[in-house]
């Protein structure tokens, strides 16, 4: 049964990894704005889109839309 | 596809506004205006029309902006904006109130396309703030600010810098705390299992072993997490308050001692896994009452309402200077919509000051040249000079900020239930300790001191302490469904507590455009000028309303004039005989319908008609008039009495109603309330009510924009949901009551552990079992009833 003392000092240290891994989490400020990335991620990351088809893009959302 | 043609042809592409005139067509988009219009073409430049293409209508209405940032060139200003600057780069932060979709994010994200000199922008959606860092060789503040505001972002730069303020970091580390407890909670649970289930004779090194592991976990939680208990308990003692982190320090530490005694000598468990559960449940407490709005502030002064910098005049050169540098005897000029920032005298120009937002008065006043203007003032027109005679600081409307109700502390004023209670707690709590002792100590010594220390362990008030702020944070999210916004949690218990509700006129009871004026009757183009001659005459505000309804006109002479005070005005143009007034003065008797003003028309004999004046009072304004049954309803306008009649049925008695008060009028009346006695609900909207609500025990500012310009208060309510005020009133209340029938909850535990501790038989089981459900079931109840309360209140 002495690997219980193993085992425990196992898993305390793999808990203090985590931990370790909140802090610098939380003092590289990744807590900081918990919102915006949640729209950042919707948006396309292509910018050269020309701008015939944009409008195409355009209407078929408006025809969606109506 | 012809429906969307047509909602095309009368809706703004850009802002989605309607369109008034076809004027604005640019590659088959119509815009509502030239700022709209512009703000396209910019983007269309620079191929970011994928702006249009994630929301409908994404921008906002530019059809009223006019700005100059030229005072952005000022380095001392330059270096109060930025966040940080090194040779090359410099980085900045600014807030934008216009941001509020996703293509507002991606276009400003996209910044760096526009100019190759910015390297990033980033966005903070809640907090509606943008960060940018560029190279400040290639491109300076103003441009920036230049570029943000042509593609219709512009920022609000103020003298009171709340954005800098708000990303401080926060000092209490307090997410840290909470984590390193829930750490040190949960391997600490995990060894005290075997304790619970029972380890075998044969397995007693086990014991041994996992009671110093836990000790070793107790150790952050005490010196870290819980940490702040000690020094708040101990800086509470020394101003001689027994507040309730003095009863949860004295159980965090009597847990600590004597679980290390227990482990330590007597190879007992110890009582960690308490220990450790309660710092952690408290801390939570704590951080769930931690409720932060970050798109508003609460704190804004007259500072976030002038501008950073002014125009001045020196030799024929205009050149901007910071405000604080601003003295007396400079010559100022102020343009269409800029603020005056400080008493001035008017030399040159046409000035129609709209007063608005200092007076509540909602029509522009027109000043003669060598009048003094006051500071806060915003001119309509043309640009004017003035001279300064007062510094900033020392002007009419900024001396408010001088008065005591500014700088002394609010907090401290109003005790809560919390606080009161935990005064006498704590005492009872060391009696029944000691007492407990000293009845043991004569016939067993170690059993007496086992009492001693059960006792401040099972009576330590977590639930107690907890009570509030689960309550009080079920109470702010739901105010905040409501769009009523709270400063911080003890907000509700000031409001349980309120008997008198002031509230100011103009922007508070009445919307912002105050008045509609309505044409009852037909009339000819002459009559129309004839009436618009007259009236302009008169600076009575009813007068000036008719003025602005009937339009812009030439004036005809007007040969005879005489304007009766509260009456009208009977006048001569060209042989027309004009009497424009109450029924009073044209017919000679008293012939009103309550509800509205009428004025009537007779010209030359004849009635023509009247204009009726309706008063757009706030939805609801008849539910707030129940509240007269239960509190004092007052009224206090920086307004003439000209609606007197009309407010009386909302306010019952005329002395309820005060007029023509001084923004420090304002605030010596709520005081002399509350010398009475009376606890003061303040509701007020703009700078004139800034005293009055900060004297007030409770100051709630009314917007129809939060994250427009309200004055520093306690609570921000939305005008939407200003009817729900008295649902508000009463939620209060139940809230209160919840966090009473909680403590009782909890003082029932704390019997149940005290009946057990007192004999000293408290084992680390019961602790640790009795406290985690003393919590859960205070959690579980105040969250209910909270809801359940809110139901019966209409507010969810």
């Amino acid at each position: 049964m002495s690997i219980i003392y193993f085992l425990i000092g196992c898993s305390v240290l793999l808990a203090l990894i985590f931990l370790g891994a909140f802090f610098w989490a939380q003092k590289s400020g990744q807590n900081d704005d918990l919102y915006t990335p949640s729209i950042r991620i919707l948006l396309d990351d292509n910018d050269n889109v020309p701008s015939d088809i944009m409008n195409d893009m355009i209407t078929k959302q408006e025809e969606k839309s109506d | 596809m012809n429906q969307t043609a047509s909602i095309e042809k009368t809706t703004c592409y850009h802002c989605g506004d309607d369109c008034l005139t076809p004027a604005y067509f640019v590659e088959e988009k119509q815009f509502c205006c030239f700022g709209c219009k512009s703000v396209f073409e910019v983007l269309s430049e620079s191929k970011l029309c994928n702006y249009y293409s994630y929301n409908d209508h994404p921008g906002v209405s530019r059809a009223h902006v006019d700005k100059r940032f030229d005072y952005l060139n000022q380095p001392d200003i330059i270096n109060e904006l930025i966040d940080y600057k090194d040779d090359n780069i410099t980085i900045v932060t600014f807030y934008i109130p216009q941001i509020h979709c996703s293509s507002c994010l991606w276009l400003l994200e996209k910044l760096n396309k526009m100019n190759p000199a910015i390297h990033y922008g980033k966005v903070d959606f809640l907090k509606k703030q943008l960060n940018v860092r560029y190279n400040h060789h290639q491109l300076n503040l103003q441009q920036l600010v230049e570029l943000l505001y042509n593609i219709g972002y512009e920022p609000v730069i103020s003298l009171q810098d709340i954005i800098k303020k708000q990303n401080s970091p926060a000092k209490d580390n307090l997410v840290q705390k909470i984590a390193v407890a829930g750490f040190c909670f949960g391997n600490v649970m995990l060894l005290s299992f075997p304790e619970y289930f029972g380890i075998s004779v044969y397995e007693q090194t086990f014991k041994h072993f996992f009671g110093w592991v836990n000790l070793l976990f107790a150790l952050p939680v005490v010196f870290y997490s819980g940490w702040g208990y000690f020094i708040s308990a101990w800086q509470n003692l020394r101003i001689k308050v027994l507040n309730i982190d003095f009863p949860l320090a004295l159980g965090v530490a009597v847990l600590f001692i004597r679980s290390v005694v227990d482990v330590a000598i007597n190879n007992d468990p110890g009582f960690t896994d308490t220990l450790c559960g309660l710092v952690f449940f408290l801390l939570i407490g704590k951080y769930v009452q931690k409720k932060t709005y970050y798109h508003i502030s609460f704190e804004r002064d007259y500072r976030s309402f002038f501008p950073v910098a002014v125009n001045i005049i020196i030799n024929d050169i205009e050149k901007p200077v910071p405000l604080a540098h601003l003295q007396t005897g400079q010559r100022i000029i102020i343009r269409h919509n800029e603020i005056i920032p400080a008493d001035a005298i008017l030399l040159k120009g046409r000035a129609m000051i709209d007063f608005s937002f200092v007076t509540g008065e909602s029509i522009a006043i027109s000043k003669t040249l060598g009048e003094i203007i006051y500071a806060g003032g915003r001119q309509t027109g043309e640009a004017i000079e003035l001279e300064v005679v007062k510094s900033v600081s020392q002007s009419y409307l900024t001396q408010l900020w001088n008065n005591e109700a500014f700088t002394r502390k609010k907090d401290g004023d109003n005790q809560t239930f919390n606080e009161k209670i935990s005064k006498y707690f704590t005492i009872v709590l060391l009696v029944i300790a000691f007492g407990s002792l000293l009845l043991w100590l004569p016939f067993n010594a170690s059993k007496g001191l086992a009492a001693f220390t059960a006792v401040l362990i099972v009576a330590c008030p977590c639930a107690l302490a907890l009570s509030t702020p689960f309550t009080m944070a079920a109470a702010l999210s739901i105010f905040d469904k409501n769009l009523f916004y709270l400063k911080s949690a003890r907000v509700v218990e000031q409001m349980a507590g309120i008997d008198t509700i002031v509230m100011d006129k103009t922007g508070t009871i009445t919307n912002g455009d105050s008045n509609g004026v309505e044409l009852n009757g037909d009339l000819t183009t002459l009559e129309k000028l004839l009436i618009y001659s007259t009236c302009i005459n008169s600076i009575h505000p009813l007068s000036r309303m008719i003025c602005n309804y009937l339009g812009k006109n030439y004036r005809l002479p007007v040969s005879h004039y005489t304007e009766f005070a509260g009456k009208g005005i009977v006048a001569t143009i060209s042989d027309h005989q004009l009497k424009i007034g109450s029924g009073d003065l044209v017919f000679g008797y008293f012939k009103e319908t309550p509800g509205i003003t009428a004025i009537h028309i007779l010209i030359d004999g004849h009635y023509l008609g009247y204009f009726s004046i309706k008063h757009n009072y706030r939805d609801g304004m008849d539910q707030i008039t129940k509240l007269n049954s239960s509190y004092d309803l007052l009224l206090l306008s920086g307004d003439q009495d000209h609606e007197r009649d009309g407010l009386l049925r909302f306010f019952r008695h005329p002395e309820n109603m005060h007029f023509n008060q001084s923004p420090q009028g304002k605030l010596d009346v709520i005081r002399s309330m509350q010398e009475k006695g009376h606890k003061v609900m303040m509701i007020g909207d703009g700078l004139n009510d800034s005293g009055a609500l900060k004297q007030s025990d409770l100051g709630i500012a009314v917007t129809d924009n939060v994250n427009n310009f309200s004055p520093g208060s306690d609570a921000i309510i939305d005008g939407r949901s200003f009817e729900k005020l008295p649902s508000f009133l009463l939620f209060s209340k139940d809230a209160v009551n919840i966090i009473h029938v909680s403590f009782i909850i909890s003082l029932i535990y704390n019997l149940i552990g005290l009946s057990y501790a007192v004999t000293g038989r408290l084992s680390p089981l019961i602790a640790a079992v009795l406290m985690p459900l003393s919590t859960v079931t205070i959690i579980s109840f105040t969250t209910l009833a909270t809801h359940l309360a809110a139901k019966k209140r209409h507010l969810l």
